[in-house]
């Protein structure tokens, strides 16, 4: 049976275990429907051309863990952001742990979605904003279906919140194979302000494919800071699928860290609904071995005076393979938006490829859109400068690609987690420096 | 007086007729409508070519019957009836003429509307002219100056007959009848077109060129160019097109086919100018051309485009860079308006060591078109030091078109240079307020800026070329203010 028949037909057992008398359980049903009829996507569809699932579908994915597991945090603590303090939402085979998480529900809320799915104090929110921006692909269609368990995170009007939010998916291997479909909701209030870091880990070698959703909503003037990492072990995929819906004169951010992974693809999507919007979308991939990185952006510009960046940096080594798909769509109506898009990658290897598809479509004629996309080497002259002045090639390497990632880096608000990609970054680069010269 | 406005512009554009839409009346032999077998074995035996090329083009055909139409690109229309239209159409005065005086004075007259009359292009550019009308060749001119130095010029199905060798060696060697649709079609059903070979180490003293035109009322036009450039040769290759006004919409499928041997360079320059239908989009030509060339070691080949004209352009002339150091180059200007789509771009394929490509795309949109650049650029894992520097620019016109771009960009080889930037924008306010200041009106300021904004092709193309081309873009832009 392969992992399509199998999804579908769990997910009978799946409406064993939860109310399917809610409006909620209508949106999974119907959701099912259309994964059903779609499947998983092949590389005949355009989005896809340059992206396989095939490998990754093939392990025997458990659909729902047998047991809870749980893990001690002396473990795990490496993998948090532990040097400040913090709201936890901690998952262990895609269940919630209260054991690690620090949740609040003081002034904001800090929960869980299998709360706000089921409490009625959070029906008017589900009802206003639970799938509402989620695209009706296949994959998404299938995370929809399977929606019970993620982060809930509710931030009302005026409310700056102190603390960042960690987000994180443990997950223990006690499976052979696990399958895990978390479920995001984000809604940050008018001029609130909220900063979140993502992080999907596996603690062993065992497969395990993730399919997450995030839905994010930032209504007038709110600020969303939302951090990913992705540097998980070499059998781990992640398919990550974020819509980002936008208000007037908000602004969202979205930082993309992939340093490792079996195969991830981040499909992130922004929608602007309302005038004066900033949009900022920015990456960093460091890859080695066989390992697969897929960034598929989508900017719709809908109304005047927009703006939006995109700055993708890749450093591919071994048979890494690289994939970029940007598109940023200007309607006609957004007079004066000012798109930005820019690729920039490094190949360290014979083996290593890149595939990168920056697109434009524009339908306003007043805008200043543009986007550059180079596929380079490191500067031999610059190479050459430290090399003479006694810095060895290997530091001498790791500094140009940390110099040529920097731009990413600098829009990174907090410093702990700036430092942690900085040493992240120096370890996959082999090196033990600092960086701070 | 009162200010030229916008509004001015756009009515005068209305208004604008298209202006070479003529019609000359040749007593013409048409085949009836319909393609099956027999009629691909009809047009052979017509042709007078041997069994090789026949059975050459039913293999075409039988490929052709399993495809289906492309749907990918970034155009709407309405998919033709190739079973409505009439596969060969030949002017009746077919035999050859040994001077100019006896082409049939009505075709001249034609010429002669176009500002292109043979006479002239035969004294003023020291041109030879392969002149095309309705798919079969009728005067060939300068051919004795070409003989001389060995260079063949002449049409394809006349090659066929007096150099098969050389036909039956390289035709299908870049497009093979299978690539795609159309160009499967075009095998099948092809009724001319025109060959040239330039041997080894000649300089072809003169610009190459032929005129296509689309003629016979619901004839579609299907040419085979081939173009082949032995070792150390030179040549300069010219395509313009224009075609008459015709309401139903018009077919056309060309295969362009060059190789350049090695230390060879063609120059292979476009100006296409077919009725893009009425201001309501009704009408126009469907342009639907596979071109390619291939590049062996130390050769360059470079496409120079100005597209003006079509309902419906779908055209990317690629480059095969096999040969190491070998260069390839695709400079384009893609002008629409009204309701003409455009889906256009090139591909490089870097396969030998060292080689380097270069590409320039202008996208101009008006009026309620679409403009769609789409490229691919492409470096295999032997392409060491491969280079590769693309610049697509678009222009938007008012806020009814669209300009888009698709790049794809794969790199497998860690020596590779790619670099892609796009812009997009409309001519600035400023821009046409300091021209204003200066006494040249809204209209002739546009004309100024987009001709800067296309100098870069513009530059690319030979000096006859060049002043029909920059008039082109005038005649097609006029009040398009953005």
């Amino acid at each position: 049976m392969d992992l399509k028949e199998k999804l579908v037909s769990s997910f009978l057992a799946f409406e064993n275990r939860v109310d399917v008398e809610t409006p909620i359980h209508d949106v999974r049903s119907e959701a099912i429907k259309t994964f059903e009829a779609k499947g998983f996507p092949t590389k005949k569809d355009e989005d896809w051309k340059y992206t396989s699932l095939k490998s990754v579908l093939k392990s025997d994915f458990s659909v729902f863990p047998k047991q809870e597991n749980a893990i001690e945090y002396t473990d795990v603590k490496k993998y948090f952001i532990h040097d400040i303090d913090s709201y936890k939402i901690i998952f262990i085979d895609g269940k919630y742990s209260s054991h690690l998480s620090q949740t609040t529900h003081d002034g904001i809320d800090v929960c869980l979605m299998s709360a706000a799915l089921t409490k009625p104090k959070y029906r008017l929110v589900i009802e206003n904003y639970f799938n509402k921006i989620a695209t009706k692909d296949s994959l998404s269609s299938l995370n929809t279906a399977f929606s019970q368990e993620g982060a809930y995170i509710h931030i009302p009007k005026n409310k700056l919140v102190e603390k960042p939010i960690q987000i994180l998916h443990f997950s223990t291997g006690n499976e052979a194979a696990l399958m895990l479909q978390p479920r995001n909701l984000v809604v940050v209030d008018e001029n609130a302000h909220v900063q979140i870091i993502e992080r999907h880990q596996s603690l062993t070698d065992n497969p395990v494919l993730t399919n997450s959703v995030t839905e994010i909503f930032a209504n007038k003037r709110a600020i969303v800071d939302y951090y990913k990492i992705q540097n998980d072990n070499k059998n781990a995929s992640l398919i990550d699928n974020t819509f980002i819906n936008q208000k007037r004169e908000s602004h969202v951010s979205v930082h993309t860290f992939s340093f490792g992974g079996q195969l991830t693809r981040n499909n992130l999507n922004f929608y602007q609904n309302g005038e004066r919007i900033d949009s900022t979308m920015k990456g960093i991939t460091i890859i080695g071995e066989k390992q697969h990185v897929d960034h598929n952006t989508l900017v719709h510009h809908i109304e005047p005076n927009c703006e939006s960046h995109q700055d993708y940096k890749g450093i591919f080594g071994d048979n890494a393979t690289g994939v970029f798909n940007g598109k940023v769509v200007v309607e006609k109506e957004a007079q004066k938006t000012n798109a930005f898009q820019a690729n920039n990658n490094i190949l360290l290897s014979d083996k290593a490829s890149i595939n990168t598809k920056p697109q434009l479509e524009i339908f306003a004629d007043d805008v200043k859109c543009s986007h550059g996309c180079t596929i380079g080497q490191l500067d031999e002259s610059a190479m050459f400068y430290m090399r003479s002045r006694g810095i060895p090639q290997k530091e001498a390497k790791a500094l140009l690609m940390y110099a040529f990632s920097n731009n990413v880096l600098s829009s990174v608000k907090i410093p702990e987690l700036k430092q942690r990609i900085t040493k992240i970054i120096a370890t996959k680069l082999g090196v033990n420096i600092g960086f701070d010269l | 007086m009162s200010k030229y406005t916008e509004d001015d512009l756009r009515e005068e554009l209305k208004t604008k007729e298209y202006e070479y839409g003529f019609y000359t009346d040749i007593e013409s032999e048409t085949f009836p409508i319909g393609l099956n077998e027999d009629i691909v074995r009809a047009i052979s035996k017509k042709k007078e070519e041997p069994q090789w090329m026949t059975d050459w083009r039913l293999e075409a055909f039988k490929v052709w019957k399993e495809m289906t139409e492309p749907e990918w690109a970034n155009v709407r229309y309405k998919k033709p009836d190739f079973q409505a239209i009439s596969y060969y159409s030949a002017p009746n005065s077919k035999p050859k003429y040994d001077s100019i005086d006896e082409v049939d004075p009505e075709l001249l007259a034609t010429f002669e509307k176009l500002g292109i009359s043979l006479d002239e292009q035969k004294k003023l550019a020291g041109v030879a002219m392969d002149v095309v009308v309705d798919s079969v060749s009728v005067a060939t001119t300068f051919k004795k100056t070409l003989g001389e130095k060995g260079i063949i010029f002449m049409s394809i199905s006349e090659a066929i007959k007096e150099h098969p060798e050389l036909v039956k060696k390289y035709i299908g060697t870049v497009v093979p009848q299978k690539d795609n649709f159309y160009a499967a079609l075009n095998s099948a059903v092809f009724s001319d077109g025109s060959f040239c070979y330039i041997p080894k180490g000649v300089r072809c003293p003169m610009e190459l060129s032929t005129y296509f035109r689309i003629n016979q009322a619901g004839t579609g036009q299907f040419e085979r160019t081939l173009v082949i450039a032995d070792e150390g040769s030179y040549v300069s290759y010219l395509e313009g097109c224009t075609a008459p006004s015709r309401d139903e919409n018009q077919l056309h499928a060309a295969v362009v086919e060059l190789i350049a041997l090695d230390d060879a360079e063609i120059k292979y320059s476009t100006v296409q100018n077919w009725y893009p239908g009425n201001a309501e989009g009704k009408g126009g030509v469907y342009n639907f051309v596979t071109k390619r060339g291939l590049c062996e070691t130390n050769a360059k080949i470079s496409w120079t485009q100005v597209e003006t004209g079509s309902a419906v352009t779908w055209k990317y002339p690629s480059c095969i860079l096999k040969g190491n150091n070998s260069v390839g180059e695709f400079y384009s200007i893609a002008v629409t308006n009204n309701y003409q789509q455009a889906d256009t771009g090139t591909k490089m394929i870097h396969l030998g060591k060292n080689t380097k490509s270069t590409i320039i795309s202008k996208g101009i949109s008006a009026g309620k078109s679409q403009n769609s650049y789409r490229g691919l650029v492409q470096i295999s894992p032997r392409a060491e030091n491969a280079r590769n520097f693309s610049q697509c620019d678009s222009l938007l016109m008012g806020n009814e078109c669209g300009a888009h771009t698709f790049p794809y960009i794969e790199a497998k080889n860690k020596t590779a240079q790619i670099e892609h930037e796009a812009t997009t924008s409309k001519i600035g306010e400023d821009q046409i307020f300091y021209c204003n200041q200066r006494g040249i009106d809204t209209e002739k300021a546009i004309a100024l800026i987009v001709n800067g904004f296309s100098k870069e092709v513009l530059n690319k193309l030979p000096m006859e070329f060049a002043v029909e081309a920059q008039k082109l873009l005038e005649i097609s832009l006029e009040g398009s203010v953005g």
